[in-house]
């Protein structure tokens, strides 16, 4: 290769994006933060569970490591592990999605975006759904939808509070109009386990938006996020293309979101887990039990009245 | 429905059929003022234009649905809703500072029966698009429709509502007031109403901002309605990285209504009369009204909480994945 041709290709791959540089950088035995450029040992990043230790910049987790850090150690139980995604609609952009899925499922270990199980949150029992942005921007399709409709389903039949970590893109294109049923069916069971009165929280990691902001992301009892995440429906271009005007910087982040009054609270990484476990013990579910007691009590006090009324 | 005279809207496959109908009157007018008989000919020549007519809507390709889902003569939900129903009362509002010209609804007549009707608004012309915000709704609409929803399900009036938008209102504001709470929020609450719900497409289903009010036990689609997860237009720039390969992106995104039928998604297909709903508003109407009609009879010979489950059914199913046992 001539010096020229050297430089021509290093023009051509630009700057390196910001992923790619979290990535390489995490791999390494030191690591440059992003945001604030202070070098950390790595183990120490680690420890401080991806947080840097110096500006408090989340570097994006994957979903084993999320798991690691919420669920008590030996009681992670994973549901639907063997769930795989087909390409219904034969679909094909500059690349066949079917090759799309295997190359992505090599390259992450992971079947599709989402992980699904029950685990104990400091010996609280919980269902838990971790996005994997890694995995095609974390889109929804019908594997997504199905895995999370599973988990809401049996957590309503094990009377559990549901947690999901989202990290998403929106509906998965590839999958077609499926994948934007998804929301509906998602939100379906997320109205049973709602009206067994049982707790539901969604925690919002960079980026939440498209069509997991407007199903779940935005359905929960109780709506966390983390620091500086993008969260929001329309793309902030598309929405910049509308208006022909710049956008703030603040727009569409998690402290904007909090300000408008779209989630209850910005709960950095380090605390999230004893603050999960806070809320859960602040709000057992309403026993069976107690709640036909409620409902028993109800009716005589009804016919009761009826009684008195003749 | 207005039938002031209007300069004639043209796509271009509609060309040569147009072409063919306006030499037909030209014939006609010709042999009229010398005095010669062509009615023969005519008659040939008409039967061409039908047999032509066919042939080019009944082949029409993904990207070509689309412009006619998008025909700006489209009859739009309130000419359906006036063109059905036997009595008609707009209301405004969703109770949270807001009203949204770009998604009507109110109280209804359809057939004897007290009704709910909603949907989608575009605009007739350009002054009343603007306005309009081209069918596209504010969280505020989403509020308006849920608000109406809830009030049908309380006095037992089945809800029917028209998707024809071509996504949620992209702007600042509305995410501000929450566009994807707004559309969530319906999602959920659609699937605890005990009334029947039948939804149908009349023009372009557009993403979440359809969905937000598209979960019903029945969903109906007219013939050259699209519905889709996302503009081809953005699918295109997104995947191709090329918005101009937004035809491409038609075709493989399978927003048609046989398409939609083969997914499980659609439950019946409204055939539209020959030209297309905008060349015979009145007789797209018809179709919708007897379909309408029929849905309804079969939904209300169900209780209450029959249709709940059919309705958590029919989404349950969707999706297509592989498990190996």
């Amino acid at each position: 290769m001539s010096l020229f041709d050297w430089f021509a290709n290093r023009r051509k791959s630009g700057p390196i994006s910001q992923e790619r540089q979290e990535r390489d950088i995490a791999d390494g035995l030191w690591s440059k933060c992003v945001a604030c450029g202070v070098l950390a040992y790595t183990k120490d990043l680690r420890a401080n569970q991806m947080v840097c230790p110096e500006c408090g910049h989340h570097v994006r987790v994957d979903s084993n490591e999320r798991i690691r850090q919420l669920i008590d150690a030996n009681t992670w139980q994973p549901l639907d592990e063997s769930l795989s995604p087909t390409d219904p609609l034969q679909f094909r952009d500059r690349k066949a999605y079917s090759d799309r899925l295997r190359e992505t499922q090599e390259k992450t270990g992971l079947i599709d975006a989402v992980q699904t199980g029950f685990g104990q949150i400091d010996k609280l029992p919980v269902a838990l759904g971790v996005m994997d942005f890694r995995f095609m921007g974390g889109s929804m399709g019908s594997v997504v939808g199905e895995k999370i409709t599973r988990l809401i389903e049996r957590a309503t039949q094990k009377r559990y509070p549901v947690i999901i970590v989202c990290a998403s893109g929106g509906a998965r294109m590839q999958e077609g109009m499926l994948s934007l049923m998804q929301m509906a069916k998602i939100s379906a069971a997320l109205e049973c386990h709602r009206e067994a009165q049982l707790l539901y929280i969604p925690v919002l990691t960079n980026p939440t938006t498209g069509g997991v902001t407007a199903s779940f992301a935005m359905l929960g009892d109780i709506i966390l996020a983390e620091p500086r995440a993008t969260i929001g429906f329309a793309g902030r271009r598309v929405i910049e293309q509308t208006l022909r005007e710049k956008l703030p910087e603040e727009f569409q982040t998690a402290e904007d979101l909090l300000q408008h009054g779209f989630v209850d609270a910005i709960v950095p990484r380090t605390q999230l887990k004893k603050t999960l476990a806070q809320l859960i013990s602040l709000h057992q579910p309403v026993t069976p039990t107690h709640h036909q007691l409620l409902q028993l009590e109800a009716i005589a006090l009804t016919s009761s009245i009826a009684d008195s009324g003749k | 429905m207005a039938t002031t005279e209007r300069k004639p809207l043209l796509l271009d496959f509609e060309k040569p059929l147009i072409e063919l109908e306006s030499r037909i009157e030209q014939i006609r007018e010709l042999a009229a003022e010398n005095g010669v008989d062509v009615s023969e000919d005519i008659r040939q020549l008409e039967a061409r234009a039908m047999q032509l007519r066919q042939e080019i809507f009944s082949s029409l390709s993904p990207s070509q649905k689309l412009q006619l889902a998008r025909h700006p003569r489209r009859p739009s939900t309130l000419d359906y809703i006036q063109a059905i129903s036997d009595e008609w009362m707009e209301m405004h509002g969703d109770r949270r500072g807001t009203d949204d010209p770009a998604l009507v609804g109110g109280v209804a007549k359809l057939a004897g029966r007290a009704v709910v009707m909603l949907g989608h608004q575009k605009g007739r012309d350009t002054k009343d698009n603007i306005a309009r915000n081209f069918g596209m709704a504010s969280p505020g609409g989403y509020r308006k429709a849920i608000r109406l929803m809830e009030h049908a399900n309380r006095f037992g009036m089945p809800i029917l509502t028209f998707i024809d938008t071509p996504g949620a209102l992209p702007t600042a504001e509305a995410e501000y007031k929450g566009a994807g709470e707004a559309i969530a929020y319906n999602l959920r609450e659609m699937f605890r109403f005990e009334v029947p719900i039948i939804c149908t497409v009349i023009g372009e289903g557009g993403s979440g901002g359809a969905l937000g009010i598209g979960v019903g036990e029945r969903l109906l689609m007219f013939e050259h309605s699209v519905y889709t997860v996302a503009t081809p237009e953005a699918c295109a720039a997104i995947l191709w990285k090329d918005a101009a390969k937004a035809s491409q992106a038609a075709v493989a995104l399978k927003i048609t209504a046989p398409d939609l039928k083969n997914l499980g998604i659609l439950d019946q297909l409204l055939p539209e009369p020959s030209g297309g709903a905008h060349s015979d508003p009145l007789g797209a109407a018809t179709i919708l009204k007897q379909a309408l009609i029929e849905n309804l009879e079969t939904l209300l010979q169900m209780n209450g909480q029959e249709r709940r489950k059919m309705r958590y059914q029919k989404f349950r199913n969707l999706g297509v994945f592989t498990e190996p046992s």
